[in-house]
Order: structure tokens, then sequence, then C-alpha cells
């Protein structure tokens, strides 16, 4: 018996030994943690691919540290707790480098105790609620500062909105995105009661009730205009209906911030023509960067495939992840994050994306109107718009900052000058 | 008495010895406790499969020997990892707030610290203020009464509606089916004070335990799990044995018969129903902190249908078949989505086992209840007759 | 009211303003503005375009609002332009309309996009040149833009133009919006006044919105009402909308009253006076609860360091020394009091229309769960068997629908394919379910439900596996697209229609074949008693399975008109699966109108919930739900139960 113990344990160990001997050279490993069935599948799978593309061109230009990148894929199946034990695994098992991963807010914050307690390194592609800055975490999608506030600021100022709707799925993005609005609108000088809020279900398909409240609000005699946080292919029957009922973007325009182009290949958009969406990337912003980006993609992927914004975002996010490697001359966690603070790496859609101390992008907001093919147009674009992790409109977090490089701290009180928590609230 | 009834139930002791040995080689074998051969995070997946081995032995009760196919046993483990996950959210949290206020001039008021701490817990979905339902997760002696009795006082009302209105069979796998879905539905609703689709969060991290690494809190949580799942087989073993089982049984193979002699069914069933909802409460309130996360889906109606699969392929009215079930499913699921199993070309097509694990799972149902309606458990049966 | 003035001088000068270069000069002064326009920039610049009197203007107004404007690299000059099929552009030029250049690559034109604010404001400027255009889409256009921004100055123009319309419809609209411009703008209060008892019976929203806009009120807080203020309301502080901090907000923001001390402020007042470990006479130490913090503050206060905290007393002294008054932005009280008539009267027709159009929602609702359902009606209601694959057979009725799409381009063509197609898909689905695993299992009902289940997601992920994770679009025909409008009110989408009559015709067509056919009446003589039907030469394996593919067939009808008005995923059907048993259950098994009812009694009851509470849809599935179970205690073999024996267990 103790034999056999002891035995085991020197086998351990060795093993032991062994993958930390790997860890320090090559292959350099990345984990993609995105769900390949279940729900999430449907817009997950993409960023999966995305990754698998990135890391093959990546190795043909020769790797990094002079390593080939090994990926390591797992399906988390759309299951939140999954997600968790999932990224443990990769850090402790496959002991990946860095991972790239998660869609949904609530998967990110299953991961983020994981990823905060083994000192992990996590790229999170997607646009998001805000109000959340891990040590580990770089947010390469969109904080709302940097999509729901300029959307909202086009309806105001270009569309002369006066009355909103805001519509959204019952979840925290919409819930927080909302709240952040609301505020926001009544800061702008929006009557509360020019606001209407609506929360619909995962997948909802019965929305001719909502619609018909909606158009209803033009009783006023306010310009009208609907701002979307609806979620995946429930807005498929949201825009059938809105169709079905003859609402025109001019009459009643509406910006979503969950809907790209591959969302819009599940419906006939002829109907939608003139809606709007704001991202921070389109499939038809015209730059040569963007045109090898989606050639490569359709190559890799299929011809019919459309590129996305969190596929941008990955794309930043990797090549920096590269970059920030090289010029830390290792793979060690701590050594990438310092380096990461101040890397730039040009945009698809032109001009310069910058990582920030607070671990968000700097990044230029686009808003694109439907058209009949699929694709937006692209008529709106600032510059570059310093990603917020605490957003400034609502006043438990207008006094909290982040800022990793200098402060050391991701949840700071600026009126009282203490860090409020190392770890970030989950 | 305490002989006889291990004497009448030999398989007791044998599952009691497997477990334990199973027990002490994993301690071996652990990351925080032996030689580092078995990772935190397979620990983790270890104790939660001890987790869902407890539920499916309650469902195998249930189902397998009281003829109830209830469909909704995993609200009541959702429950059970909810109340718990209220406590752990709470403690972490003030903790969190104590120390970030501990250099303000003037010492907080109560009443700061609770919105301190509400505008940590609900900031996330976009609130400030507590919710009634919160008002007990101070206290953990309260949080884990709530385990017990939440589930249980559910499941007494909706067992006593159910069944004094005669509701049988698949009717009442129907309603207990609503029963977890309107469960989930209320979760999900951000205004019913649980953080809506976000759930519950970080409950990997023990209030008052920061500095101990996870590799030995997954320990801790093994252990309990192994010693919670040893305890549900005795005791469900022994409500199974005498004449209590014996009439359990029969209200399942005839109910009105039973009834005839003269039983009150209902009271059986409600017993049983009652009984095996505390239990499934335990086995979540057990399992959530182990997985980290608690939310709405956890709730969702297929997971009871999935505990239903678990005990049929493990071999209905055994318990032990119920718990190789869940242990077997479970573990090949992970196995499939973690990667680990080789994906096979076939020159045209390869398959990849990310994408076909679940039509070969489902596959299998159909195959397990068309040809193998004993499931695993019914191996154990054969070899014994092979013996004799 | 410039750019009307301008606009007729301008027509007038028409014929003789024609010069070769002018308005590339005149755009090119407003070059910046006309690149990248906004809404609250491009006023002057189309008064001025307007202004020149220019005829060329129009043409190119409205090239710029439909995006056909190019600014050429070569010569920096704009152009209008359109697309030829190879992508490369044809551009003209905006004096002569002569071509200028043909093609040109789109790299080497910048394509000037106006956004959606500019466009109207273009259209605005356009509606005096087109509301007399021969061209009917023209003058539709004109009058959208026109109801978008009422303006004062389209009045006469538009007035003049309602006599030589030749168009009914279009009339009867112009002279409506018309008396909305009157109701606004009107030279006399009598004017104004008739006008607006003309709105008193229209629903439209814009008509309504004429009147918010006449009885739009503004707050006034005042000590002593000013003469001649109109008002609407006089507001109580603590009562109704108007909270009481709010209320001496405002007092304090624009009366100068001295500001409420909030907890918030005593703390930090606390913190800045800390002397010693001691803050306002108390020990910092103590300063754990309110009640030793305001005694702290009160010592402050005593001192002289901070301000007063204002008691409930004072704000109820200001509460009554001003008033609080919703006020009318127009003066005329006549004119307020005859819109206030008149909104009256349409709030009570657009309350009865909105119960009605809620009536017609729910009816569409239940008329969905039955079509959901009514496979299962056959399946689960007469047979017995739970079919938890049901939902995937919806699923592949409706991916049935999507390959049909990629085949037949034509919509209704194809729609008249796929239905029959899906039908014969998942009967045939159905038959092989029922032949290789239904069959052994059909004394074992709860196993049924396993290995259905397993089935389940067996075709669901295979489905994932061959048409990949995106939804699926699967489009209606063109004459399904818009809505049957009755009134401004009440209008349901034409899909939702067609949905209705197919499950009526489902529900017929079902009563037919059970009831008067052949089939129809061995399926009942083998459900309620397979050995006596077998005795009378029924087949009863052969029996069974036709009636489980009916059921089957159906559901991928189903599948292919709810993927037609919602969505067409792997996961469609498992979205309707709990629903439809519940359906069934709720309505009474073993009974085609007990289904019917069952439908209809969810979709109303989740419409009303829905009604009752229009910001939480999910509130309104989980009540409906909590309704199922209770219902189900209390009537236990559903709505339309059967009785004798047939009714079993």
């Amino acid at each position: 018996m103790t034999r056999l113990t002891k035995l085991m344990a020197t086998t351990a160990a060795s093993m032991l030994v062994a993958g930390a001997a790997a860890a320090a050279d090559c292959p350099v490993k990345v984990g993609v943690l995105h769900s390949l069935s279940g729900t999430m599948a449907i817009s997950e799978t993409t960023l999966k691919d995305t990754m698998l593309m990135l890391i093959e061109q990546q190795n043909k230009a020769g790797g990094v540290l002079g390593c080939q990148i090994e990926p390591v894929v797992v399906d988390p199946a759309s299951d939140w707790p999954l997600f968790a034990e999932k990224a443990r695994e990769l850090l402790t098992v496959h002991e990946v480098d860095v991972i790239f991963g998660n869609w949904t807010s609530v998967s990110r914050k299953s991961v983020l105790p994981v990823i905060e307690e083994l000192n992990g390194l996590l790229f999170y592609p997607v646009q998001y609620e805000g109000e959340e800055s891990s040590k580990n975490v770089f947010y390469t999608g969109a904080a709302p500062n940097q999509q729901a506030i300029p959307a909202v600021d086009y309806f105001l100022e270009e569309l002369g909105i006066e009355r909103f709707a805001l519509l959204g799925t019952d979840y925290v993005y919409p819930r927080t995105t909302n709240n952040i609005l609301e505020q926001y609108l009544k800061d702008k000088g929006i009557a509360a009661e020019d606001i209407f809020v609506n929360y619909t279900p995962f997948g909802h398909s019965d929305w001719a009730t909502i619609v018909s409240d909606v158009v209803g609000l033009g009783e006023g005699g306010k310009q009208v205009g609907v701002i979307s946080t609806v979620n995946g292919d429930a807005n498929i029957g949201f825009y059938k209906e809105l169709a079905a009922a003859g609402v025109s973007a001019d009459d009643l325009p509406v910006v979503a911030f969950s809907v790209g182009e591959e969302e819009l290949s599940g419906l006939d958009t002829s109907n939608l023509v003139g809606h709007l969406a704001a991202w921070n990337y389109f499939q038809s912003a015209e730059t040569e960067a963007n045109a090898e980006f989606i050639d490569a993609w359709k190559e890799f992927a299929g011809a019919e495939r459309v590129t996305n914004d969190p596929m941008e975002a990955h794309y930043i996010g990797f090549n920096m992840w590269v970059a920030a490697t090289e010029a830390a001359g290792s793979t060690d966690v701590d050594a990438v994050r310092t380096s990461m603070y101040g890397q730039e790496f040009p945009n698809l859609t032109g001009g310069t994306a910058v990582m920030l101390p607070n671990h968000h992008l700097a990044k230029p907001v686009l808003i694109g109107e439907i058209q009949a093919d699929g694709q937006f147009d692209i008529i709106s674009k600032t510059t570059e718009v310093p990603g917020d992790a605490w957003t400034d409109f609502l006043p438990e977090s207008a006094v909290l900052t982040s800022d990793w490089k200098d402060l050391g701290c991701g949840m700071y009180n600026t009126e009282t000058k203490t860090c409020v928590q190392l770890t970030s609230n989950y | 008495m305490q002989r006889s009834f291990l004497a009448q139930n030999p398989s007791v002791l044998w599952f009691l010895a497997a477990l334990g040995i199973f027990t002490i080689g994993v301690t071996l074998l652990a990351e925080g406790t032996g030689s580092a051969f078995i990772s935190t995070s397979f620990v983790k997946t270890l104790g939660k499969v001890l987790c869902l081995c407890l539920i499916a032995i309650a469902m195998d009760v249930v189902w397998g020997y009281c003829g109830i196919l209830s469909l909704g046993h995993f609200a009541f483990f959702g429950i059970g990892g909810y109340s718990v996950g209220m406590w752990l959210m709470y403690a972490r949290t003030e903790a969190i707030v104590e120390t970030s206020m501990a250099p303000s001039v003037i010492p907080p008021t109560a009443a700061e610290v609770q919105d301190a701490i509400a505008a940590q817990i609900f900031g996330v979905v976009g609130a400030s203020e507590f919710p009634m339902i919160w008002m007990f997760s101070h206290s953990l002696v309260l949080q884990l009464l709530m385990v017990v009795l939440i589930p249980g006082l559910l499941a007494l009302i909706f067992g006593w509606l159910a069944f004094r209105s005669r509701v049988t069979g698949v009717y009442l796998s129907i309603l207990t089916q609503a029963m977890t879905l309107a469960l989930s539905l209320y979760l999900l609703q951000n205004d019913s004070g649980l953080r809506g689709n976000n759930g519950l969060s970080g409950l990997q991290n023990i209030p008052g335990f920061d500095n101990v690494p996870q590799s030995t809190i997954s320990m801790v949580f093994f252990w309990a799990s192994a010693l919670a799942l040893g305890a549900g087989y005795v005791l469900f073993a022994r409500v199974l044995s005498g004449k209590m089982g014996s009439v359990i049984r029969a209200v399942r193979d005839d109910e009105v018969r039973v009834r005839f002699l003269g039983y009150h069914v209902e009271s059986y069933k409600l017993f049983v129903f009652t009984l095996t909802a505390i239990v499934a409460g335990i086995a979540g309130a057990l399992y959530y902190p182990q997985a980290g996360i608690i939310n709405p889906t956890e709730v969702a109606p297929i997971a009871s249908i999935y505990l239903a699969v678990w005990v049929a392929i493990g071999g209905r009215g055994r318990l032990y078949g119920s718990v190789i079930g869940a242990a077997f499913v479970s573990l090949l699921a992970s196995w499939f989505t973690g990667g680990g199993a080789p994906n096979i070309n076939l020159g045209v097509y390869e398959i990849l086992w990310t994408e076909w694990w679940l039509v070969l799972l489902g596959a299998s149902f159909v195959a397990v209840t068309l040809f193998f309606p004993g499931g695993i458990g019914s191996l154990f049966d054969r070899l014994k007759g092979d013996a004799k | 009211m410039l750019r009307l003035l301008t606009l007729v001088i301008a027509l007038a000068w028409l014929p003789f303003a024609v010069s070769a270069q002018e308005l590339q000069t005149l755009l090119q002064s407003h070059r910046d503005v006309i690149i990248k326009p906004s809404r609250k920039t491009v006023g002057p610049t189309l008064d001025a375009l307007v202004a020149s009197g220019l005829p060329t203007v129009r043409g190119f107004l409205e090239a710029w609002q439909e995006k056909n404007v190019y600014l050429h690299a070569e010569d920096d000059l704009f152009y209008t332009g359109s697309e030829d099929d190879s992508g490369d552009l044809t551009l003209l030029d905006v004096d002569t309309g002569a071509e200028a250049a043909t093609g040109v690559g789109r790299k080497d034109a910048q394509q000037i996009k106006p956004n959606g604010g500019v466009r109207r404001e273009i259209g605005s400027a356009l509606v005096a040149f087109q509301l007399s255009d021969p061209d009917i889409a023209r003058r539709t256009q004109a009058l959208d833009a026109l109801a978008r921004a009422l303006d004062a100055s389209q009045l006469a123009p538009l007035i003049a133009s309602i006599d030589s319309e030749t168009d009914a419809r279009l009339k009867t609209r112009k002279q409506k919006l018309a008396n909305y411009l009157q109701a606004r703008f009107g030279e006399s209060p009598a004017i104004r006044v008739a006008a607006i008892n003309n709105l008193a019976d229209d629903l439209s929203v814009d008509g309504r919105a004429v009147l918010s806009q006449i009885l739009a009120v503004k707050m006034l807080v005042a000590q002593e009402l000013p003469d001649g203020t109109n008002v609407a309301s006089v507001l109580a502080p603590g009562e109704g909308d108007l909270e009481r901090d709010t209320a001496y907000q405002m007092l304090v923001d624009d009366h100068g009253l001295p500001a409420l001390v909030l907890a918030s402020d005593i703390r930090r007042a606390l913190e800045t006076h800390v002397e010693g470990g001691i803050s306002g006479g108390v020990p910092v130490a103590k300063l754990d609860n309110q009640a030793e913090r305001i005694r702290a503050y009160d010592t402050l206060v005593a001192a002289g360091k901070v301000p007063a905290r204002v008691s409930e007393a004072a704000i109820d002294a200001a509460f009554a020394d001003w008033g609080f008054y919703n006020v009318y932005l127009e003066s005329d009280p006549t004119i307020t009091e005859a819109a206030e008539t008149a909104q009256a009267s349409v709030k009570t027709r657009v309350s009865l229309s909105q119960t009605a159009d809620i009536g017609l929602d729910a009816i569409s609702l239940a008329s969905i769960y039955f079509l959901a359902a009514i496979g299962l009606a056959v399946t689960f209601g007469v047979m017995g068997v739970i079919n938890m694959a049901h939902g995937e057979f919806i699923m592949m009725g409706a991916y049935t629908g999507y390959i049909v799409q990629q085949i037949v381009p034509d919509y209704t063509l194809s729609l008249i394919i796929a239905l029959p197609l899906a039908f014969a898909v998942t009967f045939g689905a159905g038959v092989a379910m029922e032949r290789l695993v239904i069959r052994w299992l059909y004394n074992r009902p709860l196993e049924t439900l396993l290995a259905t289940f397993g089935i389940s997601i067996a075709l669901q992920q295979l489905a994932k596996n061959i048409f990949g994770t995106q939804a699926r679009p699967l489009t209606s025909p063109g004459w399904l697209d818009g809505a049957w409008i009755i009134n401004d009110v009440i209008q349901i989408s034409y899909i939702r229609i067609a949905i209705f009559v197919l499950a009526l015709t489902f529900l017929c067509l079902l009563l037919l074949i059970l009831k008067r056919t052949r089939l129809g009446l061995e399926v009942r003589a083998v459900t309620q008693n397979p050995r006596m039907a077998a005795s009378m030469g029924i087949n009863p394996e052969k029996i069974k399975m036709l009636t489980f593919g009916l059921g089957s067939g159906i559901a991928g009808i189903a599948g292919v008109a709810i993927g037609l008005y919602a969505k067409v995923t792997s996961e469609m059907g498992a979205d309707y699966i709990v629903q439809s048993f519940m359906t069934v259950v709720v309505g009474g098994v073993g009974n085609v109108w007990g289904t019917l009812a069952g439908a209809s009694m969810i979709g109303g009851f989740q419409k009303g919930v829905e009604w009752l509470n229009p910001s939480n849809t999910l509130a309104a599935q989980t009540y409906m739900i909590l309704f199922i179970i209770l219902f189900i205690q209390f009537r236990p073999k559903g709505i339309v139960a059967l009785k004798g024996r047939a009714a079993g267990d």
C-alpha cells in the first residue's frame, strides 16, 4: 500500500516537474473557452473559429516567442457553472498561458473568481454592461460609454428623439445598460414618463403587443425611438413584427446593441432598411485591413460567413496579447499584463485601438443603418472613445475608477481615496 | 435492529465500503491533501458528482420505488443551492465592505453597511436595495434551516394539492415539470430579488476562509458530499426496508389496490415526496458552493429530465443503480465536452465529440429504455444470478 | 417660414435661372455641411439651396436624400451618381444632368451619406416641391415628411395643393393633415377650435399627438400665479407624482430656500470637523449610528459651523407658501378646453380599441399555442403517448420550409410546396419513431417519456450539426407582409391571421378525420379498447402507426407556420414543448376541443396579465404557469373532461 502511494506520488511529482518545464517553453498554449453547444453556441462557435484562424495565421507568421501556439478548445456548453470548471481545468490541467472566451455576462461572472484565484488571464470580447474591472481580465468589447451612450447621443442629437422605449431581454446586460441610459436620459432633460421600459424573456417570440405599445407612444406628440438590448434570436421575431406593423425607420427608428451581421443573417432585412445598430465594428467598413480579414475569414470558415464586432475584438485582443508577450519576453501573466498597458493595434475600421490601464480599449464607435442585403451602412463614426469601467451616470459608480497600472486597483473610490476591493464583484 | 437492517440489506454495507474506499483514494491522490495526482478541478467535479448521486438516490426513491415520476426535483436542489448561496454572498460581501469602510474617519452606521452590501450585491443587476427575500441572509443558521424547510414545505404543499386531487402518472410528471418551469421563470425575473439570470456567483469563496486554498476547500466539500451521500443512502435504505418500504413499493405497483387495503396512499406518497425533496435541497446546498455559481437555468425543466435519465440508465429500483447512473453519465459528459474523447476521422467526415456527444447520449437513452430497462444496475443482478 | 417665401420666389423665377455651374458653386460653398451634415447644422444650407431657386436643386436634394450624391476624388466636385451592375459608378453633373464619368471605382468617389435626421430635414425641405408632383409616390413621400414634422409654414402650400389632388386617398390624407396644421397653427381661435373638434374621433397616433402637443404643459412654481396663466392642474407635494423631496428641491434650486441636509451631508460635515478624535462633541467611535450623528451635527450647528437642518415643519411652511402648478404652454383657455374635451373622447375610444387589440393578440397567441399543441392532442391526447420529441418535429417542419426556400426562390410557391412536404417529412419521421421505439413501450408510458426525450436531444443536436447554430431565415411571401388595419389602434399582422386560419383549418380537418372517417372510427376504437378493436378486424398496429404519423405530420406543418412568424433554430421546438403539454392537459386529454379550450385559456390569461403589467412579459409567463398548476389541482381532468370509461386513468 505504502509502496503504491509512494510510486504514485513520485510519478505525479515527475509529471508536475515535466509540466512546469513545458510551460516555460514551447508550445505556448492558448485556451479557447467558448460554448460549442447549448443556447450560446449560436454566437460563440464563430468566436472559437475566429480564434483558431488567428492562431493558425500567427503560427504561419512564426508563432510567439519563437514557439508555435497550440489552441486548447473546451466546450462549456452554455452551462454557466461549467464555465468555472472548464476555466479551472484550462489553467491547472492544461496550464494555458491565456484564455480567450466567454460571451454572456453571467458566464464571465462565473469564471472571474477562478481566474482571479489562479491568476490567469482572460480576454473578453463582447460588449458588456461595465461596472467591473478585474485585474485578470482584458475587456476588448465595448463598455456602455463606447456603445450605448454614443448611440443615445446620436438619437438625441441627430434624430431628435424625445421619447424613448428601452426594450431588452431580461438579464444583466440590458438591465444595467438601461439603468445607465435611464439616468443619462434624465440628466439630458428627458422626463421619466417619456421613458418606457420593457423586459422580455430569452427567445421571446410574441412581440405583437409590445410593438403596438411602442407605436402608441407616438400619441404624446414627441418623436419616439427604440433602444433595443434584445438579445439573440428573440430579435428575429421582434423585427418581423416591426416590419409587419409597417413601422418605418423614419417614423420610429430602432437602435440595437446586440444585433450584428450574424443575427441579421437569420432574417430578411428588406423591411428593416434604415434601422440602426451601434458597434465598434461593421463588416462593411471600407479599409484594407478589413478586406484582408474578411477574405481570410471566408476562406477559413466558408464563403457565406459574415464577420462581426466580437470577432474584431478577438482580433485586436489576440494581436495585442502576441505583441505584449513578445515585449515581455515571457508568457508570465503579470509580465504580460504590465506590458499590455498602452499596447496599440490598428482597428479593422481604421484608427488605432489602445489598451488602457483600466483594462478596456479605446475604440471608435460606429453607427450603421441596416441595408437590404443584411449588411450595415456606416453613417456615423466617432473618434476613439476610451472605455470606462465604472459609468459616470450612476451615483454609486460615478465615484469609482479603475487603474491597474498606477493605482493598482480596479475599484478605487476617488472620494474616500481608498481601494474598495482588489478582486472584482461577481 | 441495526444488525438485522444491515443483514437484510447487504448492499448498504457494500455501498458504504465502496464509497469509503473511493473517498480515501481521492483524498490520497488529491492536490490539497495527497499526492496531487488529481487536480482540484477534478476533485470539484467528483464532489459535485457525489451530490448529483445523492439527488439521484432521492429521485430513485420517489420514482423507482414509489412510482412518482417527478420532473421537479431539481427545483428543490436549486432552492437548496440558492438558500446557502444567499448567505455565502452576503457574508463574503460583508467582509469586503467592512474592510473597505474600515479606514474611514467616522465608523459606518449599520444602515450604511447594509446599503453598501446591497449596492455590491445588486449593483450588478441594476438595483441597490435588499429585497425582502434576503432578510435572513446574514445568518448562516437560518439560511441552512431554509435549505431544509423551503424544499420541504414546497413539496408538502405541492404534493398535498396534487395527491389529494388524485393527479397521477404522466399528468403528475407534467405538473411537476410546470412547477420547475414556474420556479425558473420566477428566478429569471430581476424583480424577484435573486439577481435574475446572473444568479448568485462566487460561491466557492467561503467567507472567513479566504486564506484557505481552493484545493483544501474542495476536499472539505468533497468529504461533506461523501458523508451526505453515505448518510442519504442509509436513510433511504432504512425507509425502504420493512413494512413502510413494502407499502411504498406496493403504491408503485398498484395504487388502487393499496388504497382498498386500507392504507392512506396519499400520506405515504406525500411522505416520500417531501423527504426526497428535503434530501434534494441538502444535495443542492452542497453542490453549488463547489460549482461556484447558481442561476435559474440550473432549475430549468431539462435538468430534472436529465435526472430521470440518469436514474433510468443506472437502473431504477436499486439505490446503487441510481448512484452509478448519475456518476457514469455526468462524468462521461464531462469527459466528452472537455475534449477528452479522441475525435474520429472517417476520411470524408470527422466526428467531433463536442458536436456529436449529445446525439450519442440521446441515442443511448433510447437504447437503454428499449433493450436494457434494468439499466446498468441490473448487470449486478445478472452477475449475482450467474454466481448462483 | 423663410424657406417657404424663398421657395415661392424661386418658383416664379424658375425659367430664367439656369446657368452652367451655379449649383456646383453653391454646393462647394456649403461643402463641409454637405459632406458631413448634421440635423442641427443642415438648416441654413437647405435654406440657401432652396433660396437659390435653381431648378436643379430639387433633383439634387432627392439624390442627396437617397444617398446618391458622390464627391469625385479626381476633381473634388459633387455629382449625383448611380451604381451599375459591376459596382462601378456612373456620375452625372449636378447642373446639367449630363453624364460626367462612367465606370468610376467605388474607391475614387466618396459617397455622401446623410443620416436619418438629416434625411428627414431634406424631406421637409422637399415637401413644397413634391406636394403637387405628378408622381403619386413623390406626393406620398411629401405627406409622410410633412406628417413627421408639422410646421406652420407648410399650411398654405398644403391647402393650395388639396384642390388639385387627383387621388382620393391622398386627398383625404391632405385634408386630415391640413386639419392637424389648422388645429395647431390656425390663424384664429375659432378656426383652431373647429379643427380641434374634428379630432375628437381621430384615433390615429398622429391625431392624438396633435392634441397632446396642444395640451403640452410645463411646471410652474410660484407664490402668486401671474395673470393670464392657463393652469392645467394644481399639484400637491407628497401626493400623486410630485414627491416632497423633489418639490422642495425645486424650491431650493430656483428660489433659494435653505437646502435639505441629507444623511450623507451630515456624515461629510462631521468628518471635516473631527478634532482630536471628537466631532461635534461626540467621540468619533460613537458616531456609528444616526441618532448620535444628528446630535453631534446639531452641536456643530449651534457652534455656527454648519447650516441648520431643515425641519419637516419648515418644509410644510414652504409648501404652504409656494404653489406648484402644471401650466399649459397654450395661453388661450378656450383652445385647451376644446382640446381636453376632444382628448377625453379620443381616450375612451382608444382604450376600447386597445381592449379589442389585446383580444386579437390573445386569439393570435392562442392559435399559435393551439397549432403547436394540436399534433400532441393527437399523439398524447388520443393515443396517450408522451412524445417529448414533438417539439423537434416542429423544428423539422420549419427546417423543411427553409430548405425548400433555398431551392425554390419564389416565396409563395415554396410555401405551397413546403407545407405538404413538411407534413410528409414529419409523418415519415413519426411513423419511423413509432415503429422503432414507441410501439415497444405502449404499456410503459413513463419510459416512453424518457426514450422520446433521448430522441429529442439527439435530433436537436443533429439539426445543429447539419444547419449550424445560427437562426435560418424563413421568409413569408409578400402577400403575407404587413398587417390588417381595422383602425389606428386595432391591427394584426397577416401572418398571424394566416396562422389563425391554419389552426382553424386543422381543427376542422382533425375533427372531420376523427369523427367522420373510417380511420377516425378505428382510431377511437383502438384507443378505447385495442383488444376489442382487434377482434373487430381492425389492425391496431397499423392504426397506431398512422395516428402517430398524423400527429407528427401536423407538428411539421405547425413548424413551417411558426418559423414564418418567429425564427428557425434547432431549439425552437424546445420552446414550445412544455407549453404544448400544458395546453393539452389543461384542455383535457383525449379531446381536440379540449386542446382548443386549453390554448384559448392559456393565451387569454397570458395576454391579460401582460396587459395588467406591460413592462414585464416574464412575470406574465410565470403567473400563467402557476395558474395552470392550480387549475389542474382543482380540475385534474382539464376543461373538457371525458366522461365514463374512456376517461380511464
